[in-house]
């Protein structure tokens, strides 16, 4: 299940969100984004456990998180 | 018909309804996009969508009117809380707030900043500090570091010449009218936990009719300070914390910051 | 008919604000408009409007800016100084398209000059003291009677075409104790809708916002001809002027506010002396009734600007009238002639008009 989705074209390689998983599940790119930046890419994602550290830390909102919710349903 | 317990997969974090999905125009690792995400939750929170009035200022977040989605009024600069005062004394229903930088606020607008606080203006303003003026270049702040350099301190800020960096929490908290004042810094996500407590006290105090509040973010300019983001966020922790002591100057506001019902 | 009551013109400006539906006032103390701060502070809340004094003129129009923003009826007053400190928030009120009005009570410059009367901030607020392309309908009163009126037709005007007002008057008329008529309580007005204004979404399905800032050329290009038309608009409908005497008139005094009541009365002793004499009373001073002016200019031998300044109006005279002899007299730092010596000016102007030897400085003869 997909937990960690950015919008690529948004990253500016500040790099605050590979500082700040707790997990280091994240890394830069190798190739570049529209605008010129090497983006954030989720490297681990088995080991990604959605806590949305990463997603605080972005200041251009790029990143959004998943989980899996339990849902009551009659 | 028995219970069945499903999976669904749900999205735990996003944009706030309050914010525009404009990619910002800010530097990599700026802070203001934090700070901007953070005042959009509240506004999600407290449901203040369509009651909320905001005032940008001159300076890196000058286009913020693009940011929010609220009601925005752009002000002339240092100017944005005279401008609240006009908006929230005819529409005191509405939740006004500004967003300045330390030049709006501490330097051409230190007169503004002052009297709105001492009339205890039911304003709430959001105050990035990062030490510099980020927009026109990198010149010296009124709450530039001593020894820091800026384009007009090129060899550091002399105090013997400039005087000393103003601390505002403290400059404010001796006026009365001020019900919640708190200085944190966008630094790592358990500072944004405790920013995030300070600002629902800001938001009441407003809210509930208490006075004027303010919160000072202690905010990063990777670009006009010369280092990358992460070395900036350090530096915070490190240099600016010392200058600037975090916290909660002034708290008329019962609770202890836990989310808005 | 409402009654006749005995104001001071500062007095008169408060109640035209407060007839003509001013929501909110901020403003700053500053001779010779104190009263008008004074009586707002009562006045305004007895019917259950806004005031505040402001910690300075520099607050104050940012004050007005916000309230205008969120489609309030707001005004400010102060003096030559105080309005200097204003230009700014007037350039950002102009081009963020907002509705204010603004009272100079002008008093001697420049700079802290004196509290004696003046009107030498004509070109600050005709020709702009404001940055940008911007222009706001100047308003010049004459009487208490139009210290009442200005104000409150001004709110219409500003909200009927989203420009500032300035009601430019001095410190003779805001201390002048005369009749005018006043209603005892405001009458019902009409206020425009302002879906325009940033009050707050309430559900409305677009956010609203107040700026001047236009970052492309293009856009601010096209932004600033969006403003000019509207001026041409204004330019075409909202031109107001008086005439006194000026039927069989042999030659003219031109002159606003302070300066057409003394003109006035020269222009009668004039007439006592075998000078038919008639008076032109510019009352928009931007938009400047040129047409009007020129017309009659065009069957006088020539005409006299009279103000108390260093020769501003004049200027707008002379290009009203192209060709046309024009002089000029005028004091400054608060001295002003009497209609005697106006008439003394008048009858030598008129012999440098007829004998063709006009002068054609800008600037007064002593």
């Amino acid at each position: 299940m997909e937990k960690w989705r950015i919008e690529e074209d948004r990253c500016k390689g500040c790099e605050l969100c590979v500082e700040f998983c707790p997990k280091d599940c994240l890394r830069m790119s190798d190739g570049l984004n529209r605008i010129g930046y090497h983006t954030a890419e989720l490297i681990k994602p088995d080991e990604c456990t959605a806590c949305a550290l990463c997603a605080q830390m972005c200041p251009e909102i790029a990143i959004r998180i998943y989980r899996k919710v339990k849902v009551k349903s009659a | 018909m028995p219970e069945v317990q499903a999976e669904q997969t749900e999205c735990v974090f996003d944009r706030p309804r309050a914010l525009d999905s404009r990619p910002h125009h800010y530097c990599p690792g700026c802070s203001h996009g934090i700070f901007h995400r953070l005042i959009g939750e509240m506004i999600d929170e407290f449901n203040l969508f369509d009651t909320t009035i905001g005032i940008v200022p001159v300076g890196c977040s000058v286009l913020a009117y693009d940011y929010f989605d609220t009601d925005v009024l752009q002000a002339s600069h240092g100017r944005a809380p005279a401008v609240a005062t006009g908006i929230k004394r005819t529409l005191p229903d509405r939740f006004v707030f500004t967003y300045q930088g330390d030049g709006d606020l501490a330097s051409i607008g230190m007169s503004e900043t002052v009297h709105v606080a001492a009339r205890g203006e039911k304003i709430t303003i959001f105050f990035v500090n990062n030490g510099i003026y980020g927009m026109t270049g990198g010149q010296m702040a009124p709450t530039t570091l001593e020894g820091q350099k800026s384009t007009t301190s090129p060899a550091g800020r002399d105090v013997q010449h400039t005087g000393q960096p103003i601390d505002m929490c403290e400059l404010l908290s001796s006026l009365s009218g001020v019900a919640y004042l708190a200085r944190v810094p966008l630094t790592s996500p358990k500072h944004l936990n405790t920013a995030r407590k300070y600002m629902r006290k800001a938001v009441r105090a407003q809210i509930e009719g208490l006075g004027f509040s303010m919160i000072e973010a202690l905010c990063a300019c990777p670009v006009q300070w010369g280092i990358d983001p992460k070395q900036a966020l350090k530096h915070i922790d490190n240099e600016v914390v010392k200058v600037y002591p975090p916290g909660e100057y002034v708290d008329k506001v019962s609770g202890n910051g836990g989310k808005a019902k | 008919m409402p009654e006749l009551r005995l104001v001071k013109g500062n007095e008169a400006i408060c109640y035209g604000a407060l007839h003509g539906g001013c929501d909110a006032f901020f403003g700053y103390p500053i001779t010779p408009q104190n009263e008008v701060p004074e009586i707002m502070s009562w006045l305004m809340p007895k019917y259950g409007r806004f005031f505040l004094q402001a910690e300075s003129e520099l607050a104050s129009i940012n004050m007005i800016y916000g309230a205008a923003g969120v489609g309030k009826r707001t005004m400010s007053s102060s003096s030559s100084p105080g309005i200097s400190l204003m230009m700014e928030g007037l350039s950002y009120i102009a081009g963020a398209e907002l509705p204010c009005v603004l009272i100079n009570v002008q008093r001697g410059g420049p700079g802290l000059g004196n509290i004696a009367p003046s009107q030498s901030d004509y070109f600050q607020a005709v020709k702009g003291g404001g940055h940008g392309d911007y222009n706001n309908i100047v308003l010049a009163p004459w009487n208490a009677q139009e210290l009442y009126d200005h104000p409150r037709i001004a709110f219409d005007l500003a909200d009927k075409y989203r420009v500032p007002i300035i009601v430019l008057t001095d410190a003779v008329l805001g201390s002048m104790l005369e009749p005018a008529q006043i209603p005892e309580e405001p009458p019902p007005i009409e206020v425009p809708p302002k879906p325009w204004a940033a009050c707050g979404r309430g559900g409305r399905a677009h956010r609203n916002v107040i700026n001047s800032l236009y970052l492309e050329p293009e856009v601010l290009s096209d932004h600033n001809d969006k403003l000019q038309a509207v001026y041409r608009t204004i330019t075409e409908n909202e031109k107001r002027w008086d005439t006194r005497l000026v039927d069989n008139a042999e030659f003219l005094v031109v002159a606003y506010g302070i300066c057409s009541r003394i003109g006035f009365s020269a222009a009668k002793l004039a007439r006592e002396r075998g000078l038919k004499v008639g008076l032109f009373r510019p009352v928009t001073l931007w938009p400047f009734p040129s047409e009007a002016l020129n017309e009659i200019m065009q069957r006088v031998s020539g005409a006299l600007v009279f103000e108390l300044s260093g020769g501003q109006m004049v200027e707008d005279v002379r290009l009203a009238a192209p060709g046309r002899p024009v002089e000029f007299f005028g004091k400054m730092g608060g001295v002003v002639p009497s209609p005697e010596q106006l008439c003394n000016e008048i009858f030598k102007a008129a012999e440098h008009c007829n004998a063709g030897s006009s002068s054609r400085t800008n600037r007064m003869c002593v």
